[in-house]
């Protein structure tokens, strides 16, 4: 008997059933390779549940209207790549300094500019850390195969709607593309964050910036009976526009605080055969793929060869590479892009000095011989 | 409720220099809301940045002081959730029509149900006075020391061609045919588009020797005239003012539940 759960489809399609599951009712974006198939499948998708779908000019709009949607209580997302992640940092921005939940799908190009737009990269590393202005937080996550980008989106959600923040899922074209299985799980079977709303009621007063005192922050939906305001300014406990110094030296340590001091709870991470590996590779998204591969490959031949796959880039979780580093004769960062997660890596671990790159940056996937090639060049095994 | 009733006074005072037109603009909005009688939890407030985009913040409604040019896009994520509240965008003639060109067309385009309008003082205020995009060719600017070189947009005309299905122009000095105006594009089902001519003494005027604000509003006075007045047909540099466009078309939410009927239909 066919099973309607299992499904065998693309990234893109896995990425757009984990945000459905997660009770997506808003979606605006812009055409761009390698994202556009998660446009396509929402335009058809959300209307079926009484969602909205709605193709914007550009995505500076895209970002804007998923915001003013998210103020009235929906569940939004919009996903793109490169250029039109470059474009969405002003309002990514906005989102982070008016808390606003939201997700964002960057499936990543070759950059810079223009680029190669059909072929795979791991360059927006740091653009998704610092891609917008000024001191903040950002939660970045990603996966390495289809069931993960399921459950690393619904996580997406939850994690946004947690911390009232933004969301960055950065997937790569060879994930989003790639066909493989999904299984997807019954509904209940993941846990799901709702929005948190005020108990205020109306006639007394909302303090729309006031956190609890477990640092969450109820919202009260746009159209309801709280009005107040919002704005990217440095604003007080109302939404109102301060340049008080303590009011705004409170605020942006709210903002960082409120990720940085929840890395541990917010770090997702897979772990092979590190207990006793000599050698740990540490690599996400698809390069972790030929990562794993390499490690189940050499295991049986005696090599000590481990594998650490971070899931969550931002905040980068440094204790828990710190720890699981602690005695490796060699860590070997597998990324494709310049060293962006290398630098990270080497400022975890007790000795830098011991960490490498196997790497490619020609749009090219990264195969498991490219990394035993450097594995044996490290290992000083010859070229 | 007495205008009284939808400011939100901890804001005060405001921002605006004296002399500033956009406060008329702000007692119009209210006006034309009080006599619509609706509720202050049905509005909602959109705003860029800029003098004008401060307005946003003076109001006791839902209110989104956004980032520069977006508003629209922002109000279109609101009205997009919740198609039964009113979206009110007011915006600054370099926030609407420079940097937020695009969005401006393309929400007319949509026809999607919301009221934009445009405080249109020909400059670049909070910045110090800067040519705007509707400054006009000849006039003087910060940056455009020797004379402004770029011609001006005529945003009636501009909103016509984009395809909003109602367009109307008024001056802060025509206050009573501004607050009705206002009420009109508030109750009308579509993009609409109202232009405020609103004076900048500070940064316009001086620089273009336009005198005090009060010489300033008269300017609005003598030169501006009822849309197809015999005295445009006399003098076309006259500035015509009252509704331009007034139509029924498909409203973008409304279109859009549809979509919905078809795509549930299409499931069961």
């Amino acid at each position: 008997m066919k099973n309607q759960n299992i499904k065998f489809i693309q990234g893109n399609e896995a990425c757009v059933e984990g945000a459905l599951y997660a009770g997506l009712d808003f979606f605006a974006g812009y055409p761009i390779t390698p994202s556009t198939e998660i446009a396509e499948l929402l335009s058809y998708r959300l209307p079926q549940k009484g969602g909205k779908f709605i193709q914007m000019e550009d995505e500076i709009a895209s970002m804007g209207a998923i915001i003013g949607a998210s103020l009235t209580g929906s569940k939004v997302m919009t996903a793109t790549s490169g250029p039109g992640f470059s474009l969405m940092q002003e309002a990514l921005g906005y989102a982070i300094m008016t808390e606003i939940p939201c997700v964002i799908v960057n499936v990543q190009r070759g950059g810079p500019s223009t680029g190669i737009p059909t072929h795979v990269s791991q360059g927006d590393v740091y653009q998704a850390r610092w891609g917008t202005h000024g001191d903040h937080a950002i939660v970045t996550i990603t996966a390495s195969n289809h069931q993960d980008v399921f459950q690393t989106t619904v996580d997406a959600f939850n994690i946004s709607e947690t911390y009232r923040t933004p969301v960055i899922l950065l997937y790569d074209e060879v994930i989003g593309h790639m066909r493989e299985q999904l299984v997807l799980p019954k509904q209940g079977e993941l846990p799901l964050v709702e929005r948190l709303r005020t108990s205020v009621r109306e006639g007394v007063n909302y303090h729309p910036y006031l956190p609890r005192e477990d640092g969450r922050l109820p919202m009260s939906d746009f159209g309801g009976v709280h009005r107040y305001n919002v704005t990217g300014l440095f604003h007080d406990m109302w939404g109102f526009p301060s340049d008080n110094p303590e009011v705004v030296h409170d605020l942006i340590r709210h903002l960082v605080d409120k990720i940085r001091n929840n890395v541990n709870q917010i770090a997702r991470f897979k772990e092979y055969y590190l207990e006793d590996a000599k050698c740990i590779l540490i690599s996400y998204g698809s390069s972790a793929r030929s990562a794993r591969h390499v490690v189940e490959y050499l295991r049986p031949r005696g090599e000590k060869l481990g594998l650490l796959e971070l899931q969550t880039l931002w905040p980068f979780p440094h204790d828990i590479v710190n720890e699981k580093c602690v005695n490796a004769k060699h860590v070997v960062v597998v990324e494709m892009n310049m060293g962006q997660i290398l630098r990270e890596v080497k400022r975890a671990v007790e000795r830098p000095e011991r960490v490498f790159i196997a790497n490619r940056i020609d749009g090219v996937f990264i195969t498991p011989k490219d990394i035993r090639d450097i594995l044996r060049v490290i290992q000083g095994k010859g070229v | 409720m007495a205008i009284k009733g939808y400011i939100r006074e901890r804001f005060f005072p405001h921002i605006w220099c004296p002399g500033c037109g956009h406060g008329i603009v702000l007692n119009s909005l209210l006006r034309a809301i009080e006599k619509l009688g609706m509720s202050k939890n049905e509005i909602v407030v959109v705003s860029g940045i800029g003098c004008s985009s401060r307005i946003s913040g003076y109001v006791d409604f839902h209110t989104l002081h956004t980032i520069h040019g977006r508003a629209l896009a922002f109000a279109t994520g609101v009205k997009m959730s919740r198609p039964e509240l009113n979206l009110i965008v007011p915006m600054g003639d370099g926030d609407a029509l420079a940097i937020g060109g695009n969005h401006f067309i393309h929400s007319a385009r949509r026809n999607i149900d919301m009221t934009a309008i445009v405080m249109n003082n020909r400059i670049y205020g909070m910045t110090g006075g800067q040519y705007s995009p509707l400054s006009g060719y000849g006039t003087l600017a910060t940056t455009a020391p020797y004379t402004n070189i770029d011609y001006a947009f005529d945003t009636v005309e501009l909103a016509k061609a984009a395809g909003a299905s109602f367009v109307a122009r008024s001056t802060t000095y025509h206050v009573q045919q501004l607050t009705k105006i206002l009420k009109q594009a508030i109750l009308h089902e579509g993009f609409s588009v109202v232009e405020v001519l609103s004076q900048c003494p500070t940064y316009f005027g001086r620089k273009n020797r336009k005198g005090t604000a009060a010489d300033m509003m008269e300017f609005y006075k003598d030169n501006t005239t009822p849309v197809g007045s015999k005295a445009k047909k006399e003098n076309p540099d006259l500035i015509e003012r009252g509704v331009f466009v007034e139509k029924e078309m498909l409203e973008y939410c409304r279109e859009y539940e549809k979509i919905i009927e078809r795509a549930m239909k299409g499931r069961s």
